[in-house]
């Protein structure tokens, strides 16, 4: 069994000079569970998530998986990492245009040619795998609908499957139920519970929702200014740390 | 879009005043207007038109539709059916090789697909080298190279058209959403695929209209391209007007006005079915 720990050390992001939006993060994220970064807009929670498989490029620090630094990869070994790193998006990300099956599929690019993916040529075992995901998230009669066809829950449902596909050694959300019902985003935060629970792989997610994170997740993280100012038990979370992570407090009920 | 600041517009809360354009706005309003009707009246002193000519513009008219009927019909199964079908066969030709080109050239352009400005104005240079100079012109560059004939009406509408094609292509590119992209490269697809699965996809109808529509205009554009030699049905008139056999010109007119509204009519037929 591969060391499934994920080590961030003095990570730093500057979009513009000298201005950093991460001000030195360092995180160990272990074995597995779910943790929750929360912290206001604009705090660089995102950042950081996109950091880590590199949509966003690192201004310095580390980032340690498997033994490799991520900050470091580039070209293939970069690809190659990146397809053990699972991702959910906020707004789905899903290819509008394609059906669910292929964008289902999708989560197999990097592991064959670009020939090949276009030919649809891909293996009989991965289209089982996708029919067998889509059954675990309710979408099997929904396989050839075009995605733009589906409602929110059901297009995140499908992002979810999508990366599950990659055979995810981590998983990543980037605020997974900011643009879903309340309803569907209790539904979308037990699916990714089961299905990272069952592979027995780490999810890091960001999360506006306080009480959402604390039902799921088994660790917070609070960030405000670039920095982890909490970092615990959901139930070591007081209102003292919510008003030093969010400010203010009219709003904790 | 004057907007005065929220502090201001509080203090004087009693005399507040909204104008559409701000002062420097209504001047260059102003002078615009003035330089285009300046230019009108400079440019209708300059052609110097002679009235005379437009007195007898009726009768002339009358004389010319005169001439032309009764149509010469015989003259389609003669001459012009083949010259049409050669016509055809050089917006169709043109088009496709056109297509070829230009598709590299406007991914190329596009900067979210080769985040590398140089390269990408490289590629509008070509676009745009390729767009200004008319397919006439081209057809007579072609033509002293290859000699008269569709060969060289082919390479004009296909050079012509690459401007069009690419850049239009280029843009569709530059619309992309941007979080499919992002989503297959956390993936770790090739490059290859994310462009497969996932711009393509997304500019596959932009494509498909702009071809259409391109072959719709070549089809045009190579009804003309005879008249400087470069084959077609262009050539039919061409002669027939130069034998001032103008009962043969309304044939290929007619047959020209025809084609062009079929190309039309499938055009938009396609469009709707594929789309």
């Amino acid at each position: 069994m591969t060391d499934r720990s994920l080590k961030i050390r003095g990570l730093v992001k500057e979009y513009k000079r000298g201005v950093p939006v991460l001000k030195g993060i360092d995180l160990d994220i272990a074995g597995d569970g779910i943790t929750a970064i929360i912290g206001p807009s604009g705090t660089g929670k995102s950042t950081l998530i996109r950091c880590i498989n590199r949509l966003v490029e690192p201004t310095s620090g580390q980032i340690l998986f498997q033994g490799m630094d991520l900050a470091q990869l580039k070209g293939a070994e970069l690809r190659a990492a990146r397809r053990r790193i699972g991702m959910v998006f906020q707004e789905y990300n899903l290819v509008e245009r394609l059906t669910v099956m292929e964008n289902v599929l999708t989560g197999r690019l990097g592991y064959m040619t670009a020939f090949k993916a276009w030919l649809r040529k891909f293996p009989p075992s991965d289209i089982e795998e996708a029919y067998s995901l889509l059954d675990t998230v309710g979408l099997a009669n929904f396989a050839n609908q075009r995605a733009d066809s589906l409602s929110g829950g059901q297009r995140q449902r499908v992002g979810i499957a999508r990366a599950v596909m990659q055979h995810p050694e981590i998983l990543l959300a980037d605020e997974p139920t900011s643009s879903l019902d309340p309803k569907t985003s209790v539904e979308i935060m037990e699916l990714m519970a089961d299905l990272a629970g069952k592979r027995n792989i780490p999810v890091v997610v960001n999360i506006h929702n306080v009480e959402l994170a604390k039902r799921f997740c088994g660790r917070m993280i609070g960030m405000t200014g670039g920095k982890v100012v909490f970092d615990g038990d959901p139930s070591a979370l007081t209102d003292a740390n919510l008003k030093e992570i969010y400010g203010g407090e009219n709003w904790i009920e | 879009m004057s907007t005065p600041d929220a502090t201001t517009a509080g203090m004087n809360a009693i005399n507040r005043e909204w104008r559409r354009f701000t002062f420097e706005q209504r001047f260059i309003r102003f002078a615009f207007y003035f330089i285009a009707v300046a230019a009108l009246v400079m440019s209708l002193r300059h052609i110097e038109f002679i009235p005379e000519f437009l007195y007898d513009a009726p009768a002339q008219v009358q004389d010319f539709f005169a001439r032309m009927w009764p149509m010469d019909t015989a003259y389609y199964g003669k001459s012009v059916h083949d010259a049409l079908i050669e016509t055809l066969n050089i917006a169709t030709l043109g088009t496709l090789l056109s297509i070829l080109l230009a598709v590299p050239v406007g991914m190329l352009a596009a900067n979210n697909l080769v985040p590398f400005a140089p390269l990408n104005y490289f590629a509008k240079l070509i676009l745009v080298s390729s767009r200004s100079v008319n397919s006439l012109v081209w057809a007579l560059l072609f033509i002293a190279v290859f000699g008269p004939g569709a060969l060289a009406g082919t390479l004009a509408i296909a050079f012509r058209s690459i401007g069009f094609v690419g850049k239009l292509f280029g843009e569709a590119l530059e619309e992309c959403q941007r979080g499919p992209i992002e989503a297959l490269t956390a993936v770790g697809a090739p490059k290859a695929s994310v462009f497969t699965k996932g711009y393509w996809p997304q500019v596959k109808p932009a494509f498909w209209s702009i071809a259409l529509f391109r072959w719709d205009i070549n089809v045009r554009e190579s009804a003309v391209l005879g008249l400087v030699g470069a084959g077609g049905i262009g050539m039919a008139m061409d002669t027939a007007q130069n034998l001032f056999r103008w009962d043969q010109v309304a044939v290929v007119l007619l047959t020209i006005f025809v084609v062009v509204i079929l190309a039309e009519l499938i055009v938009t037929y396609i469009r709707k079915k594929v789309l």
